[in-house]
């Protein structure tokens, strides 16, 4: 089982649903965020390309905020997502700093918290939120260990990418371009 | 838009990350240090209730999830609605910002003066302010005659206020969704075809081959069902064709995009027509069969080659040319999209009219992959007595113009409530229901003088938009997600129905709009009209009239019904009589030619911004509708403040940096009340520059939206009226720069 999934560069308009999608659904506080957009601009006019991405947690193979976390409340759970224990998290912030994509913020809460893929989701065959929102049906969850899952045949069909891979941290959130 | 928290100012826009980044940095510095409860991560699907939403127009059916203890926590989309397939858009998804946003009406409110004169809102019980409206309207029908009361609404609430109206003798109801947004595109689309296209539209993109937006943002403009569409036509490889000054996210999707030069649309859309005509890329047997005037039309395109378009749009001759095979080999499976908000320079119409002729030409009215043939369900309304006729109206003050306007102007009402020598209709007294006028009417200074005249206005609103600040009564609504409402009624592949009830108890001291109006018919002894006990008994009298029921509805939220009428598209050599003066496709068009007005399109240009002024372009965001939304809590956290997109040429020219706020001045000496941000881009031409519609606030009480960004509406004091219609054109104003807020001066 290795959780992944797949984000349709081409098919995002960065409308930013599956950023309140997961707002609502995960109780995120207004003002923080789990998930968000980037849209990179490149080309002088007329000439002009833009990608736009949604971004999360990319529940990485190698990750640098597991193997910090003084407490073990940074850990993985089944199909290597990478989760936080609430009541664990001295809100020290070493995760915060060791993630090379800034997928991490301080819940006014007290402890950090970050994308779970929506794992009670998942429990209850459902997707993610932010997966089950998209107007573009920009984004593919499952189990890349299943060849027939959907992320895995939208990877077997598409060129993809990953985010900062020289980090070395093996990310499994994929960006079809 | 773009929320890439610490380095989001490096890559991407301005405008939302702003919040983010601040939240973001406050949380990492001083909000990880004490340790409390934890939140409650556990799904919230505990009690579900239907509903449909009403954050825009799209109306997309879902259900509102409650957690345990009986809160409203999300709003998600119903599968089975055609509207959204499951999936909300942004807004929808944030629909709960609407019932949490602190900043709502909370009771109903009368203007009252004090000893000083100060004039102030005192809070009223619902029996008192609704004594106030029956008695104010109840005077001017005494002293005027009830033809001068007017209703001016925006969503669920007109149909009750509506009745109301209607009830009391007076037909001056409209919605500016028509004069100022879609109005031309329906009178082009009837001229053509005898039919217009309603909402949603009937345009079958999921199978379309080409799609070409002029000036429509899609993606941009949530339109869900549509962009859903978009994003499968693009799966299978469609081409997209965008045409905009500005490099949209669609055209950053799209084959093609044409950078047109603003206000030259007229001039590519007769070229494309003469380049299918001259190659003889259209439909022959379907254009043989269905249309009247070809040859008319053939003539009239004959000069207007890809070179003579070059010089007015600067689109290159052979984009031309190959945008038009393009479309030609993918019909009839094509699209020329009519777009949404189409009030742009006053020959709005006929360019709506050029949009028809171009799909008439390529065959795709009725065909797969073009558009489709819609229905709708025909759900029998719960009975009442039979209407007064009024015996004037609105139209009366116009001087016999507009008479192709198959809806009513709301710039027309405005109109004839402005005292003048002509008119022989003065409107008194409005009824304003869930629109800000000030923002939705372009120059609201003309609104303000309109309201000025008048001796009576009662708005029911669920925030205090600015609208609300010159009204006698403010009448809080409650929100969609706190109430009963009509069932959503619309056109589709298939004929639907959906059910919205509450989801909770309404909030404060806060009622659905249908008890404003029964009440207010009670006290203004139209109570018959409302014949209903309970609003439930009305809707499940009705449900019954087309086998289901309120219980049923209550399960299942969205009902698909089977189509009546026949099938989907038209079949291979069906007789069709299209309602036109001569029952076909009409390519020259016999009812303008009638009304005086040019039976086929031509191009005429407009007025170019002078030295150090710009086209001001405006449009949407996917996280907000109009400025209803700029202070939803959920929504301005996404995006909070619009930015003005400037040229990166214009802005070394003017020495401007992203980020840095500016004022706008409009070509009459207007100045924007607030400042908006720069946004330095490549993605713009550099006569024009950019904004979202709907921001700008200037009423305190919007304690988010408040003084963010600038307001388009402002700066749009120059109005190009449709002649046939009556819409109100408004892209023709031009803004220039100001560094310091001065007093406004006139040039």
């Amino acid at each position: 089982m290795r959780y992944a999934m797949a984000v349709d560069t081409k098919k995002c308009v960065g409308c930013a649903d599956c950023v309140v999608a997961c707002q609502t659904e995960n109780n995120v506080p207004i003002g923080y965020c789990r998930d968000w957009i980037v849209e990179v601009t490149d080309g002088t006019y007329p000439q002009l390309e833009i990608e736009i991405r949604s971004e999360r947690c990319n529940h990485c193979d190698n990750s640098p905020c597991v193997r910090c976390c003084p407490t073990g409340a940074s850990h993985y759970v089944e199909g290597g997502i990478v989760k936080v224990t609430p009541h664990e998290c001295i809100g020290c912030g070493a995760c915060i700093t060791s993630c090379p994509y800034d997928a991490r913020y301080g819940h006014p809460d007290g402890y950090v918290d970050k994308c779970t893929f929506c794992d009670h989701r998942i429990q209850d065959g459902l997707q993610p939120a932010c997966v089950s929102v998209c107007p573009t049906k920009c984004m593919y969850f499952g189990d890349l260990d299943d060849a027939n899952s959907e992320v895995s045949k939208v990877l077997k069909k598409r060129k993809f990418k990953t985010l900062i891979p020289q980090a070395g941290t093996k990310p499994q959130v994929y960006y079809l371009i | 838009m773009a929320q890439k928290r610490r380095d989001f100012i490096k890559i991407s826009s301005l405008s939302a990350a702003g919040l983010i980044f601040g939240a973001q940095q406050l949380s990492s510095a001083t909000k990880i240090n004490s340790k409390s409860k934890l939140g409650d991560f556990g799904p919230l699907d505990t009690l579900r209730t239907p509903t449909y939403c009403e954050v825009c127009f799209w109306k997309c059916a879902g259900w509102v999830y409650k957690d345990k203890e009986g809160n409203i926590k999300k709003v998600v989309g119903n599968d089975d609605d055609p509207n959204c397939n499951g999936r909300l858009c942004p807004r929808g998804t944030g629909g709960v910002g609407m019932y949490h946003d602190e900043d709502r009406l909370k009771s109903p409110l009368i203007r009252v003066a004090g000893k000083d004169g100060k004039q102030t809102f005192r809070e009223a019980s619902w029996d008192e302010a609704l004594d106030v409206v029956a008695k104010g309207l109840q005077k001017v029908k005494d002293e005027h005659g009830a033809e001068c009361t007017a209703l001016l609404t925006h969503g669920s609430g007109g149909h009750y206020f509506g009745t109301l109206l209607k009830a009391f003798g007076s037909g001056n109801i409209a919605a500016p969704s028509y004069a100022q947004c879609r109005g031309p595109r329906e009178v082009g689309f009837i001229a053509t075809f005898g039919d217009g296209l309603n909402s949603p539209e009937p345009t079958d993109i999921r199978d379309t081959r080409c799609l070409v937006l002029i000036g429509s943002h899609l993606g941009e403009n949530m339109h869900n069902g549509q962009v859903q569409e978009m994003s499968d036509a693009i799966d299978k490889g469609a081409a997209i064709i965008t045409v905009d000054p500005r490099f949209s996210t669609v055209a950053s999707k799209s084959k093609f995009w044409l950078p047109i030069k603003p206000s030259t649309d007229i001039a590519l859309l007769l070229t494309w027509i003469h380049e299918i005509i001259e190659n003889e890329w259209y439909d022959k047997n379907y254009v043989e069969k269905y249309t009247y005037g070809f040859e008319q039309l053939k003539a009239h395109v004959k000069n207007y080659t890809p070179e003579w378009a070059y010089g007015i749009t600067t689109i290159k001759p052979h984009v031309i040319r190959e945008t038009a095979r393009e479309m030609a080999n993918a019909a009839p499976s094509v699209i020329i999209h009519p777009g949404r908000h189409v009030t742009w320079y006053g020959d709005d119409t006929q360019r709506l009219r050029a949009v028809a002729i171009l799909n008439a030409l390529l065959g795709s009215w009725g065909r797969r992959g073009g558009f489709y043939v819609p229905e709708k369900a025909s759900v029998p309304a719960y009975p009442h007595p039979q209407f007064p006729k009024p015996t004037r109206t609105w139209r009366d003050a116009m001087g016999g113009k507009y008479k192709l306007a198959d809806l009513a102007l709301a710039s027309g009402v405005c109109d004839a409530t402005i005292p003048s020598a002509d008119l022989d209709c003065h409107i008194k007294a409005w009824i304003v229901n869930g629109t800000n006028l000030i923002m939705t009417l372009p120059d609201p200074k003309k609104t303000l003088e309109a309201i000025q005249n008048l001796d009576f206005m009662v708005t029911v609103d669920t925030m205090p938009m600015e609208i609300t600040g010159y009204a006698d009564v403010v009448l809080p609504e409650c929100t969609y997600l706190e109430r009963w409402d009509d069932l959503r009624v619309i056109q589709g592949r298939e004929p639907n129905i959906a059910l919205r009830m509450p989801a909770a108890e309404p909030k404060y001291n806060t009622k659905p709009a249908y008890w404003i109006a029964k009440e207010l018919a009670n006290k203004m002894g139209l109570g018959d009209y409302f014949a209903w006990e309970k609003f439930e008994d009305k809707l499940d009298w009705e449900l019954k009239q087309i086998g289901s029921s309120l219980e049923e509805m209550k399960r299942i939220g969205v009902k698909n019904l089977p189509r009546e009428f026949g099938p989907l598209y038209y079949q291979k050599g069906q007789d069709i009589d299209f309602f036109t003066n001569t029952g076909k496709i009409e390519l020259y068009s016999t009812a303008l030619a009638e009304e005086g007005f040019d039976p086929m399109p031509k191009y005429t240009s407009h007025m170019e911004p002078p030295a150090g002024f710009y086209h001001l372009n405006y449009g949407r965001a996917p996280q907000h509708t109009f400025s209803r939304t700029s202070n939803n809590p959920n929504l301005t956290d996404l995006m909070d403040e619009n930015v003005v997109w400037v040229n990166p040429k214009v802005a070394k020219e003017w020495g401007l940096k992203s980020g840095q706020p500016i004022y706008l001045q409009n070509q009459d000496g207007v100045v924007s009340d607030f400042p908006i941000k720069v946004r330095v881009t490549e993605r713009i031409r550099f006569d024009s520059v950019y904004m979202v519609h709907g921001f700008g606030h200037n009423n305190k009480k919007l304690s988010r939206a408040f003084g963010k960004g600038a307001s388009d509406s402002q700066l749009i004091t120059r109005v190009l009226v449709d002649p046939i219609m009556g819409g109100t054109g408004m892209r023709g104003n031009f803004v220039t720069f100001r560094f310091e807020k001065e007093s406004e001066v006139t040039s």
